[in-house]
């Protein structure tokens, strides 16, 4: 029977954490009654946040969340990647290095030797850097935490071979979509919507907040002309700096912004 | 010449329950998130009664007013095509069957009465009609079962310049709607002067309670308060030549100025009430027994949506701004016989740096190729 037939090969799916809260996997399982049409479609072969069993790979989708910032990690990509057929980053962590990167602006040896007790033992890297830094990846799904409704449509995609619908436009194409009047334009109120990738649903302006950026830079984001205007809106520039490093702070867009932002601080003589 | 009606406000109330008691949806203006926007509305009670927003380029924000008119604003961030172009409708599924596969029938079309259209959307309307009616099903049937009350304005916002489109701020003579009214103070008290457009306005319209023919007096006043309104227009688009100034000027180094400024967000888009882009998304369930295609607006800003075999066509934030403008204001005459813009002002509102195309449309001017003037375009858009 075809439908038997279909069990017995139904494809491997594997998930995997490097550094990162646990958040974006999290949603997975978080995916309600689509999570039971994912069980139905794929072998959980490998997710160890929801089964202590262990299929051995190779797996035809590997989910990766986390960033690296270990020798160890860096090594432990390699082998992830070996194994996957297709290999889908998801979160912040994965695909620009998450919050941590804030690290790669720091010097990391100061920062372990108040922290720990025997630093000597922390084996660890400079930066925090994106999956893609260490090996090629096939899709990156972007948020701080992803939407699990994106989340169902890549692994959908993956696994009917079709482009995921993944739009990477701005957060205000959501925002006018649901019929969210503009906070920046309406109230005045700071929001990186305007340079930000689509995907959350424009969830802070609909509660009246300015968008934190969570989703990462959109395709053609234009940093300088929304930093003009924030600071015609009253943002300070240590402000806008902080606005551009948060989640998605290594991702080179925001990079490039909150350290042009920043080298004018210095230049004013400016500090906090 | 129709005949004109004054009604009070118990009046123009009664033309709400006889749309009511015909099975219509009502939707109308309401005050949403600092703004005023359009939604479901069950009474006059759910207009923003005394109310008015204050616009510049790139700010909006709402005031009091020191009466209590129901329509004393104007356009917000939404506009009649999220209910006659919705952003997200699905124009096909199909289920599998042991067989094939069967297609699912469409859910029939709902039937809104668009309560408080200004001149400049009833304008719009007709724009989008001319793109939509002749070939898709899912405006006509929506456009069709419609049923549209407009009002005129008797004040401009600061971003308005429907008196350069022709638009406003009265409906015209060649406008297409059911009923239409403009709010006045009569002797100290709000009254509506209201006329039908079509039989099926003039039928709603017979069933109104209180009714009494307008004076002369009140025609008169009628007159000398559109012509105010008029006169409290004080933003200007010179449109002389609009179509070849746009198309001699495609190679003109302007517009890396104004891609310069533009976040390509696509915002000034989404509030138009003319932009028609839109995209399909096929997407299937998980188990493959359903697939569906759902139409959703899309924007000339987005780079996805030039995407052509390899590549898009407009790469640039400057190219695609010039794409915008230049249909606007002269493809579309070419397309459609009429402008695309109607002057309502919203893409300038709305715009989160407030980048004002008529500010934009003299600057071009101030460089025309034609007069020598331009200076060359950056290679990247040659």
């Amino acid at each position: 029977m075809a439908h038997a037939a279909a069990v017995a090969t139904k494809p491997k799916l594997a998930v995997y954490k490097f550094a990162s809260c646990d958040g974006c996997q999290l949603s997975l399982l978080d995916a309600e009654d689509a999570l039971l049409d994912v069980a139905g479609a794929v072998h959980i072969a490998n997710f160890l946040e929801a089964s202590r069993e262990v299929v051995p790979g190779p797996y035809d989708v590997s989910l990766v969340e986390g960033s690296i910032t270990t020798p160890h990690d860096a090594e432990r990509i390699k082998q992830v990647r070996a194994e996957s057929k297709f290999l889908v980053v998801i979160g912040a962590c994965a695909t620009a290095g998450g919050i941590q990167a804030l690290r790669n602006w720091k010097d990391v040896d100061s920062f372990t030797s108040i922290v720990y007790a025997n630093p000597q033992y922390i084996e660890t890297l400079q930066t925090s850097t994106p999956i893609s830094y260490h090996v090629p990846v096939d899709f990156e799904l972007r948020g701080c935490p992803i939407s699990k409704e994106q989340l169902i449509e890549v692994v959908a995609a993956f696994l009917q071979g079709r482009r995921p619908n993944i739009p990477t436009y701005s957060v205000c194409v959501e925002c006018k979509a649901r019929g969210t009047a503009c906070v920046m334009v309406g109230a005045g109120t700071p929001c990186l919507g305007p340079v930000t990738q689509a995907g959350c649903g424009a969830l802070c302006p609909a509660y009246d907040r300015g968008c934190y950026g969570c989703f990462g830079p959109m395709e053609s984001p234009n940093t300088e002309a929304l930093e003009m205007w924030w600071r015609e809106l009253g943002v300070s520039d240590r402000d806008i700096v902080d606005a551009f490093r948060s989640f998605n702070a290594w991702a080179e867009p925001f990079r490039e912004a909150s350290d042009r932002v920043e080298a004018r601080l210095t230049v004013t003589g400016v500090t906090e | 010449m129709p005949e004109t009606l004054v009604l009070d406000r118990s009046g123009l109330a009664s033309i709400l329950s006889e749309l009511r008691a015909r099975d219509y949806l009502l939707v109308g203006p309401t005050i949403q998130q600092e703004a005023i926007g359009y939604g479901p509305i069950d009474s006059l009670d759910d207009l923003p009664q005394g109310w008015t927003n204050v616009q510049s380029p790139g700010a909006s924000h709402l005031e009091r007013r020191d009466d209590e008119r129901l329509f004393g604003y104007v356009v917000g961030p939404h506009s009649w095509k999220k209910y006659l172009m919705p952003n997200e409708v699905v124009i096909w599924r199909g289920e599998r069957t042991d067989t094939g596969f069967e297609t699912v029938p469409p859910e029939p079309a709902p039937a809104y009465a668009l309560f408080g259209v200004r001149p400049c959307e009833v304008a719009a309307i007709a724009v989008q009609d001319a793109v939509f009616m002749p070939t898709d099903r899912v405006y006509r049937e929506r456009r069709e079962a419609a049923f549209i009350v407009a009002v005129n304005c008797t004040q401009a916002g600061a971003n308005c310049f429907c008196t350069s489109m022709g638009t406003g701020p009265a409906v015209g003579e060649d406008a297409v709607f059911d009923i239409a009214f403009t709010e006045v103070d009569r002797n100290g008290t709000l009254a509506y002067l209201v006329e039908a457009g079509s039989d099926d306005g003039a039928a709603v319209l017979q069933t109104v309670v209180g009714a009494e023919p307008a004076s002369d007096a009140d025609l008169a006043m009628l007159e000398s308060v559109l012509q105010e309104a008029a006169a409290s227009v004080t933003k200007t688009m010179d449109t002389d030549g609009i179509h070849d100034l746009m198309l001699a000027n495609l190679r003109n180094g302007y517009w890396e100025d104004v891609g310069g400024r533009c976040l390509a967000c696509t915002n000034c888009t989404m509030v138009c009430p003319t932009c028609f882009c839109n995209t399909v998304e096929d997407t299937m369930t998980l188990d493959g027994t359903t697939a569906e295609r759902t139409r959703k607006w899309d924007s000339c800003f987005s780079i996805d949506f030039s995407y052509i075999h390899g590549g898009p066509l407009r790469m640039t934030p400057e190219a695609r701004y010039r794409q915008w403008l230049t249909h606007k204001l002269a493809t579309w005459f070419d397309q459609y016989g009429t402008s695309g813009c109607v002057g309502c002002g919203r893409c300038i509102t709305w715009c989160p740096v407030g980048i004002d195309l008529t500010a934009e449309v003299a600057a071009l001017r101030r460089v025309d190729a034609r007069q020598g003037l331009s200076v060359p375009l950056p290679e990247v858009m040659a």
